[in-house]
């Protein structure tokens, strides 16, 4: 203490204070804005009436209080499930979103509380009642040999509009958001495309083929690994922060050097 | 503190031009030329002494009272100290800026990660170059240059009114001896010389039209043209576009490298259940729940496929605006001020979605003559 109370009267004192400051706002902001840890998602499992059973005791225990017992959708809380396929259940339920917490604009991603295994039960349930689309396999949603320009051009003429050009997500009406790409797995990208979660359009195989869908995984996935021009991301919402940062900032070092300019010092008095 | 150097102290300053209702003549001395010569100064020599105000020397009392700024700072000691740092930071200027040139010369900039690195090493030393100059330059006053504030009393901003007589009459002169006034032809056509370049940057004014015309009433979508979906140019059936919740951007078959023509005519086509579309959706220029709209935002222009499955909305990226899909893309939300027009579409002979004609109204935003 006895350090700072002999300097806190030196000129460069408040200078420091403010570094100090905006370094441990930085930090706390880093600190408190975490990247959570990405799902797990295996190959589907061969289906057989054991892992229906199992996926409808686990419908049961977890879905079937807003869902229904028969999966039939309850008015104004929750869908009806009956046909929505098997993908949707695992993109739903690999990516944490469900089972949700509670009603919600928008269920967003969160840790999984279900396994690989159980999730897959409970698709392989859903897909029993009425079919639908299902889980694609590892090949469908490789990226080798799919093309990242073609991928690029697809995705911004369909999806960029929502998810931002670079996948960053952006934001909907009465609180739904589309999210952010940078945690999806290319199965549940795949999935995503196939079934249409929440507000988002689907895109069918017949419309976005499955080598169109390939393409845009490759696109969604290089753009993570693309080098960030500048050095900082800033979100990669586009020019709106990067103005706000190069303003605020600007303005932040330029107010310090007029200061620092325009300072009386302590020589006025010496020449008199 | 500083006024005791000031103006207010200075004994030969006199009765300022202006100050007290006297003529302006009298800031103009005639000793105003008899200005001390002294020895010529070479550039880059220190001037001597008495030389080192910065006080005007016309007033006729100015050489009593020359007042010398310091020569040396006070602190002999924090001098040098600044200077040393001042001078480290004009050669740390000095090597960014031999850096910069370096690095112009020597990264290659074959590929886009090597132009990102040659930016960088290029904007990094041009950074420490300015700066080191500022800041050299700003140790180097706050430090090493006297903190004395100085009054300079204006001079009269007019002319001395000799000056003006002499203006005047080399002016009259000038006329005279031009023969300007004296012969009409000469000057008759001269001015009608000038004229034309008068007149020619409102001629090039026109380089701002052709008007629109009729441009903005038409897209190039017309009777049997196919919707093909953009960037991968598949023509679309009803059947490949079963799936409620569907949205996808099509474009006019034969135009997927036309962008003029494509500015316009960008569509969207959502799938909904039939029963889904009510007024005033028209229902006939409907195929079995899919429905087309403009891509073009009626306000601004923005391209509107935020599509939300749930709600049916349609949302405007820019704006905010919110057109509702199963009626007709009415707004609900938001600034733009028409639906989105809708286009007829049909299928044809092989079960493609093709358009029955081309939109009924101006897509887009508003425009003057629109009505």
């Amino acid at each position: 203490m006895r350090w700072i109370t002999a300097r806190r009267r030196h000129p460069a004192a408040g200078y420091a204070v403010v570094l100090l400051m905006l370094v441990a706002i930085g930090m706390g902001y880093a600190a408190v804005t975490g990247t959570g840890s990405p799902a797990s998602a295996s190959a589907p499992a061969g289906t057989s009436q054991r892992q229906i059973a199992d996926g409808q005791s686990l419908f049961n225990k977890n879905c079937s209080s807003c869902h229904g017992l028969e999966a039939q959708g309850v008015s104004n809380i929750a869908p009806g499930l009956i046909g929505v396929g098997a993908a949707a259940v695992d993109f739903q339920v690999s990516t944490g979103r469900m089972p949700a917490k509670g009603p919600a604009a928008e269920n967003g991603r969160k840790p999984v509380s279900l396994n690989a295994a159980q999730t897959h039960a409970i698709a392989a349930y859903i897909a029993s009642l009425a079919g639908g689309p299902a889980i694609p396999a590892p090949a469908q949603v490789s990226t080798s040999g799919a093309s990242v320009a073609v991928g690029q051009q697809l995705f911004i003429a369909n999806c960029a509009q929502c998810h931002n050009f670079v996948g960053a997500g952006g934001a909907l009406t009465n609180g739904k958001y589309a999210p952010a790409l940078t945690q999806a797995t290319p199965t549940q990208i795949y999935e995503a495309m196939l079934t249409g979660p929440e507000a988002m359009p689907v895109f069918n195989d017949t419309t976005i083929t499955p080598q169109n869908k390939r393409d845009i995984i490759a696109y969604v996935t290089q753009t993570r690994s693309s080098t960030n021009p500048g050095g900082f991301s800033l979100g990669r919402i586009g020019p709106v922060t990067e103005g706000l940062v190069a303003f605020l900032g600007l303005l932040f070092f330029m107010v310090l050097a007029a200061m620092w300019i325009t300072a009386k010092h302590g020589k006025t008095e010496a020449h008199e | 503190m500083s006024e005791t150097n000031g103006h207010g102290e200075l004994p030969g300053d006199g009765p300022r031009p202006g100050t007290h209702g006297e003529p302006a003549e009298q800031g103009y001395p005639a000793a105003a030329a008899e200005a001390p010569a002294g020895p010529r100064r070479v550039i880059g020599t220190p001037p001597p002494a008495q030389a080192r105000t910065l006080l005007g020397r016309d007033g006729p009392t100015a050489q009593a009272a020359p007042r010398e700024l310091p020569a040396d700072p006070s602190d002999l000691g924090k001098a040098k100290i600044a200077e040393r740092i001042a001078a480290t930071c004009f050669i740390i200027a000095t090597l960014a800026g031999i850096g910069f040139i370096a690095a112009y010369i020597g990264l290659p900039v074959h590929s886009v990660d090597a132009v990102l690195r040659s930016n960088l090493a290029l904007g990094t030393a041009l950074s420490l170059a300015m700066l080191g100059l500022a800041f050299g330059a700003t140790i180097w006053v706050r430090n090493l240059m006297p903190a004395v504030e100085l009054t300079e009393p204006r001079k009269p901003l007019a002319s001395a009114p000799a000056d003006r007589a002499a203006f005047a009459e080399t002016f009259e002169e000038g006329t005279d001896a031009s023969q300007f006034v004296k012969r009409p032809l000469l000057r008759r056509t001269l001015i009608a010389a000038t004229l034309p370049l008068v007149v020619a940057p409102v001629v090039l004014l026109r380089d701002m039209g052709p008007l629109p015309g009729t441009s903005l009433r038409h897209t190039v979508w017309r009777k049997g043209l196919r919707l093909i979906e953009d960037v991968s140019n598949m023509p679309i059936r009803p059947s490949d576009f079963s799936s409620p919740g569907g949205m996808i951007t099509v474009i006019p078959e034969g135009y997927a490298t036309d962008d003029d023509a494509l500015a316009k005519a960008a569509t969207i086509i959502i799938k909904l259940r039939p029963e889904e579309l009510q007024h005033p959706t028209v229902l006939n220029w409907t195929v079995d729940g899919i429905v087309a709209y403009s891509k073009i935002c009626t306000h601004v222009g923005c391209p509107v496929s935020l599509y939300e499955q749930t709600t049916h909305h349609i949302l405007c990226p820019c704006h905010q605006s919110t057109f509702d899909a199963p009626r007709g893309a009415q707004v609900i939300f938001g600034p733009a001020a028409r639906p989105l027009p809708q286009l007829p579409i049909t299928t044809d002979a092989d079960g493609y979605l093709v358009a029955q004609s081309d939109f009924h109204e101006p897509v887009g935003p508003s425009f003057w003559e629109r009505g």
